[in-house]
């Protein structure tokens, strides 16, 4: 009897006593040190950035219907754009997109709830640094949105100089919120460092932990390495416009090529910031939704933390046009090649997975398909730009656009989505409306495509990027391109309904609806303020024949608490 | 949950695990996590100076002339001392890590004290240092209006700076820390009529180390007077003016030869763009020592406020000590920011020869 | 075949002037190969492409069949399969990296092709600023449009006035940065004769999306010279002499009849110049090509030796342009492309002109400057 009791503690839906419900009021959230509320807050901010940023992209997609500029006209009024208000659209665009939604969305959404559970653990190590790491956040897209609100700023999110030193509109605002979010980024990545190397339970070896784990270390390895390189780069790039310091300014003898070489070495490594703890949510999806043991476990752990040091000595192929030696772009695009490898590796192990595994097609899995398919394009259309003479023809025009919107929302936003739909009923203890979900999903995938594979074609036909007005004959491609914008902000949309209407009224579930069979499966969902009122059991992440459905709770169970006998210990801090 | 465990901590501490965090199963598992991410942070904070040593190599790379007229203007004797100084505050705080470990927390607060006086007599120098090449117009690139064989004796004009016969600029580089050592002197005095002993010898702690500014400060000042402008501006101005002309020789025959290498995509070009077009090459030749001192200001700006964020941490440090917070079992915060500080000192390390002793 | 397929299929949902591309040889994902490199490029792009959809295709087919045959179904048990493999691991690592090499060696070949510039190249000289091109020849003619001439190769020798640009021509395909205080080379051999697009491809201010122009290749040297676009835009000398002026001399010379550092410039053509060493002299053609070369030879009266020399900086053609411009006298002021009097001097062919040395990139006063003029 007493084993029933504890099995529903252990894996029903928490009524009363969960994180949420743990105490009430706004400071009770606004000083909170508990990992779940610090990622759900984290979560509502990321949202809101990219919300910011999607209207600016839909703004200038608007525009760019008509070759000449469909707003161009006076009877747009306060929406109306002109070069200058181009400029500044695909600048915030770019600036908010990339320092406050990519970068801390996977990992300081998503992971901050899940990494500590994942590890069975009731905190990341320094609580106290990860809600710091927050506020730096809110400082740091505070003063984006300052630098949008005041003069706006026009120098493109990669500030190179010398134009970011003479520009009017407000660099300092921009460099100095994107160095504060830098900060904010290190802090993540010191707490998820430090968390999984010290605080792995008893019994979790290296290779017993879930793969979404190894590629949030890898990723905390790329933050802590390169974020305080964009830090100094943009402390000088503030004292050459502040006072004239020389290095970056070509009037005053210094060199803007350093600038891309400085901007560069931290900005190469954060495009892997973005898509590794992608990688690793998908990795998650893929083995839940095929029930069945992830395929070459050990490859594509290495392979994420291979991809970490391999990014850091790359960041020369964004140069090949920039006057670098030609040595040097021969070495880059060597290097840049074997970043391929492994980044293939782990597609090929996914589909291995999929391989006799009985597949379940919810939402969270359709997202984790539509990654192989958007991930599949967005690398091997870095072919084309690794290879030295194809990418003189094609840098800096539309096909890179498209790619590197392939990898950063075609891999990294469906997977936040995916990854959201996965963890949903464990965050809020309810479950979402899976048709809507899945319309969603194809509404996200089919308006993507059509937003971005047109843009393929002009890149390589020649359209260059960062333009307000360009030639006829690429119009019909910009045509489609805003269509499908306008879908896929739909699909994103539907989402965010879908997901927000089902925290509020939807149906309460239990611990473990989806058979997973990681550690933060083995508590109550929601989670209590301590994640586990029981010690949870150490097993294989991935075995998921350790699972048995129990009808009466509608969850998965592991085989032992079935056994009266092995009923766990309770949680010393559960008083 | 954490806060409140800050509010009690002051009053029973000697109760085992106090000082846990409720997520650490053990101290052992906290301090390892601890000393993990100090560790962690101090690899940060290595690369964040990396940029700037980046540069600095670039730029001796490519212009070693720069550096050799630039480093004279430099008194190594005042960076020796500053290095002395930051070794000696070293050794302090390695001791009373030692201390802290032993739950000695009499000696930490003496230890950390004597570190927090070096720390500010540092941040002293550094103030006659920069004042003193503000007089002369040495300042970053965009700005260097320096030019040899005029007698650049510090120029006070504020009445205040006249009557104490020190620069304009030091003076107001003095303003803060004046008002700082007023401040904890009459918290100190206020407190200990409060009968609050802990906070009156916190506050007298604090006046002590912003005494130890102004020691770098008045000691800095006097050996100018005495040397005439230091033993650097005294080379500065016999030597200066040499090697620049002939410098401007060499850059007129390589224009003379024409731009050979044009077209190359190595980045030898660096300063080779005419700049302002008004100036003489002789002058713009003169102006690139700007560069020299732009990266100067970088690095030993940024060290400087890693030493005044290193203060904030130490008077921490030494409250806690004077709270008598440190035991056998739990010393982990003396330890990270002992770290802190050896790293803080290890860059002023390699600053010191890579700024001042350049031949 | 396939391609051509391919073309048609796309043809039929994308209004495109398809048959009049192809006649031109013109590709559906490409511009016009009007270079010598083009083609190599171009095969480059088709093989990665069709390496990639084969891949693409077989990892989204066998996932889609996955999908389907693998389906969770009520009652049935999946099938029992390894979770490990390492010979099929090292396989799939192994063998893409094979293609990788080949891609990346093709790759290099074809930069090196584009990058490496053979001794005799026509030299062009192009200035890029806010938001024009400018071409000068090696005889000192100005362009705003870049005439080449067919299979004659080229080396553009890049330089910025104010910021960053990029050099872009889609049909050579062709790009290179411009970096101010820096030079940088490109090599075009064109092998078409037809008019294409010019663009800047690097960010550079508000008007970056106009920074356009256009490249015409034309059949012989003579063709070039007698075509009407060019004549039309080569510049008279006074011009181009107006150009050097504000690069190289207005920071210490007026034109408004006031002394700066040095006199007035609008002032000096025909007068004769008391020097501080009591000689004198007419201000003729040697004068001011002296006073350029060598300054302070003689200096005069009630002005500081305070100029450097230009020798090595400025030809002689430069210094004829020059000349041109300063007898204008109070023309100089107010001199305008419609003022001009003179005519071009096109007369000559431009390659039996000696390629002039390169004037280092000059940083004029910007269109866009805020207020960070080191100042």
């Amino acid at each position: 009897m007493a084993t029933a009791e504890v099995r529903k503690e252990l894996f029903g839906h928490a009524e009363q006593t969960n994180y949420l419900t743990h105490s009430r009021g706004f400071w009770s959230w606004a000083l909170t040190l508990d990992h779940k509320r610090i990622g759900i807050m984290y979560l509502i901010g990321v949202c809101a950035a990219l919300i910011i940023a999607g209207v600016f992209a839909l703004w200038l997609r608007t525009h760019l219907f008509f070759a000449n500029g469909a707003m161009a006209g006076e009877q747009w009024g306060i929406l109306q754009v002109n070069n200058a208000r181009y400029n500044q659209l695909f600048t915030l665009h770019g600036a908010i997109m990339v320092f406050s939604f990519i970068i801390p969305s996977v990992p300081a959404a998503l992971g901050n709830f899940v990494l500590p559970m994942m590890l069975g653990a009731k905190d990341v190590a320094f609580p106290r640094l990860n809600l710091a790491s927050f506020y730096l956040w809110i400082i740091g897209t505070g003063l984006l949105c300052a630098a949008l609100a005041s003069t706006g700023l026009d120098t493109g999110w990669t500030f190179y100089t010398p134009y970011s030193i003479r520009t009017t509109t407000s660099v300092l605002f921009a460099t100095f919120g994107a160095f504060v979010l830098g900060f904010s980024s290190i802090f993540t990545g010191i707490n998820f460092l430090v968390t999984v190397n010290t605080m792995r339970p008893k019994g979790m070896g290296w290779f017993d932990m879930p793969l979404f784990l190894w590629a949030l270390y890898s990723t905390a390895i790329i933050q802590i390495l390169a974020t305080p390189v964009l830090g100094i780069t943009l402390l000088m790039l503030i004292a050459e416009r502040l006072m004239g310091i020389g290095i970056f300014d070509p009037k005053l003898g210094g060199d803007p090529v350093l600038f891309q070489h400085f901007f560069w070495f931290y900005s190469h490594p954060a495009v892997y910031i973005m898509i590794l703890p992608a990688m690793g949510v998908i990795s998650e999806l893929i083995s839940v939704y095929s029930h069945k043991k992830i395929f070459g476990y050990t490859f594509i752990a290495f392979s994420s933390v291979a991809i970490a040091l391999l990014g850091f000595i790359v960041w020369g192929h964004h140069m090949f046009t920039s006057g670098q030696s030609q040595v040097m772009s021969l070495i880059f695009s060597a290097i840049t090649f074997s970043v391929a490898i492994p980044s293939a590796v782990k597609v090929f192990n996914w589909l291995a997975t999929l391989y006799k595994g009985s597949i379940l097609l919810l939402t969270p899995m359709c997202y984790a398909l539509s990654f192989i398919f958007l991930f599949g394009i967005g690398g091997l259309t870095g072919l084309f730009l690794g290879a030295l003479s194809t990418d003189i023809h094609l840098h800096d025009t539309y096909f890179v656009v498209a790619h590197f919107h392939y990898v950063m929302v075609g891999g990294t936003l469906t997977a936040l989505l995916g990854g959201l739909f996965h963890w949903w009923p464990k965050m809020f203890g309810r479950m979402y409306n899976d048709f809507l979900g899945r319309i969603g999903c194809f509404l996200v995938f089919m308006g993507f495509n059509l937003t971005f594979f047109p843009q393929f074609i002009m890149g390589s036909r020649g359209m260059p990027r960062r333009y307000a007005t360009y030639d006829p004959e690429f119009e019909v491609f910009h045509q489609w391109s805003t269509v499908g914008a306008f879908v896929l902000g739909i699909g994103i949309v539907l989402s965010f309904v879908v997901l927000v209407y089902a925290a509020l009224y939807g149906r309460k579930v239990s611990g473990n609806p989806f058979g997973a069979a990681s550690l933060e499966w083995q508590s109550s969902s929601p989670p209590s303020f301590h994640n586990f009122d029981h010690k949870p059991i150490m097993h294989d992440p991935y075995d998921f024949d350790a699972l048995v459905y129990d009808e009466t709770l509608d969850s998965f169970v592991l085989r032992e608490f079935t056994d009266p006998k092995q009923v766990p210990e309770r949680h010393p801090v559960s008083h | 949950m954490a806060v409140a465990e800050t509010a009690h901590e002051h009053h029973e501490h000697h109760e085992h695990g106090e000082f846990i965090a409720h997520h650490f199963d053990t101290p052992e598992q906290q301090f390892d996590s601890g000393k993990l991410g100090i560790w962690v942070f101090l690899v940060t904070e290595v690369l964040f100076f990396s940029g700037l040593f980046v540069a600095y190599t670039l730029w001796r790379f490519h212009h070693p002339e720069i550096y050799e007229q630039a480093h004279v203007h430099l008194d190594k004797y005042l960076g020796a001392l500053n290095t002395i100084v930051l070794l000696f505050s070293s050794l302090t705080i390695a001791w009373g890590v030692r201390s802290a470990q032993l739950g000695n927390n009499r000696n930490v607060a003496i230890l950390t004290l004597i570190t927090m006086v070096c720390a500010a007599m540092f941040i002293g120098v550094k103030a006659v240092e920069y004042s003193h090449k503000w007089d002369q117009g040495i300042l970053v690139r965009s700005a260097f209006t320096y030019t040899p064989g005029h007698d650049h004796h510090a120029s006070a004009t504020m009445p205040m700076a006249v009557s104490l016969g020190i620069s304009d600029w030091l003076l107001k580089l003095s303003i803060v820390p004046t008002i700082l050592l007023l401040g904890f002197v009459l918290a100190s005095v206020v407190t200990a009529l409060m009968q609050k002993s802990l906070a009156a010898k916190f506050f007298a702690g604090m006046a002590i180390t912003i005494g130890g500014y102004f020691l770098g400060a008045v000691g800095g000042h006097f050996y100018m007077e005495a040397t005439g402008g230091g033993a650097g501006g005294k080379h500065a101005q016999f030597q200066s003016s040499a090697p620049i002309v002939l410098h401007a020789d060499e850059k007129a025959k390589q224009a003379d030869g024409g731009h050979a290498d044009q077209g190359h995509d190595s980045p030898s070009h660096m300063s080779a763009a005419p700049l302002e077009g008004q100036i003489s090459p002789q002058e713009k030749q003169d102006r690139d020592i700007g560069i020299f001192f732009s990266i100067y200001y970088c690095m030993t700006g940024l060290h400087a406020i890693h030493i005044i964020g290193g203060i904030a941490a130490l008077a921490w440090i030494f409250y806690r000590s004077l709270a008598g917070h440190w035991r056998p079992d739990y010393f982990g915060p003396v330890d990270y920011v002992g770290l802190y500080w050896h790293l803080v000192d290890l860059i002023w390390i390699y600053l010191f020869p890579m700024l001042y002793l350049i031949d | 075949m396939t391609s051509r397929l391919f073309d048609l299929m796309l043809a039929q949902v994308v209004d495109l002037p398809e048959a009049e591309k192809h006649a031109d040889g013109a590709h559906y994902f490409f511009p016009e190969q009007a270079s010598e490199f083009a083609g190599r490029i171009d095969n480059l792009y088709m093989a990665i492409f069709w390496i990639s959809t084969v891949f693409f295709a077989v990892i989204v087919g066998l996932m889609c069949y996955f999908v389907v045959k693998y389906r969770r179904q009520p009652g049935v048990r999946p099938l029992p399969s390894s979770s490990h493999n390492t010979t099929i691991e090292i396989l799939w690592s192994v063998l893409p990296s094979i293609i990788l090499v080949w891609i990346f060696y093709e790759g290099a070949a074809g930069f090196f092709a584009m990058r490496i510039i053979p001794e005799g190249a026509e030299e062009i000289q192009v200035e890029a600023s806010q938001f024009a091109w400018t071409f000068t020849y090696p005889n000192g003619d100005t362009t705003d449009s870049l005439h080449l001439v067919q299979n004659r190769p080229v080396k553009l020798i890049l330089r910025s006035r104010d910021f960053l640009h990029s050099f872009y021509v889609a049909a050579f395909r062709q790009k290179m940065d411009v970096v101010p205080g820096r030079y940088t080379t490109a090599y075009i051999v064109p092998t078409r004769v037809g008019k294409y697009r010019v663009a800047c491809t690097e960010y550079c201010g508000d008007g970056h999306s106009i920074m356009r122009t256009y490249c015409q290749v034309h059949e012989t040297a003579e063709a070039r010279l007698k075509n009407t676009e060019w004549k039309k835009e080569l510049h008279p000398p006074s011009i181009n002499g107006q150009r050097i002026f504000k690069i190289y001399c207005a920071g210490c010379h007026n034109l408004n009849g006031t002394a700066s550092t040095g006199p007035a410039l609008n002032l000096i053509w025909g007068k004769n110049e008391d020097f501080t060493d009591g000689g004198s002299t007419l201000v003729d053609e040697n004068y001011i090509r002296d006073s350029i070369y060598d300054p302070n030879k003689q200096i005069v009266k009630g002005y500081e030796p305070k100029m450097p020399t230009f020798k090595g900086k400025l030809t002689d053609k430069d210094i004829d342009h020059l000349i041109a411009f300063i007898k204008l006298k109070d023309g100089m002021a107010t001199l305008t492309e419609a003022t001009a009097a003179d005519k071009p001097e096109g007369a000559t062919p431009p390659a039996s002109a000696p390629a002039p040395t390169t004037n280092p990139p000059a940083a004029l006063p910007e269109t866009k400057t805020g207020d960070a003029d080191g100042k």
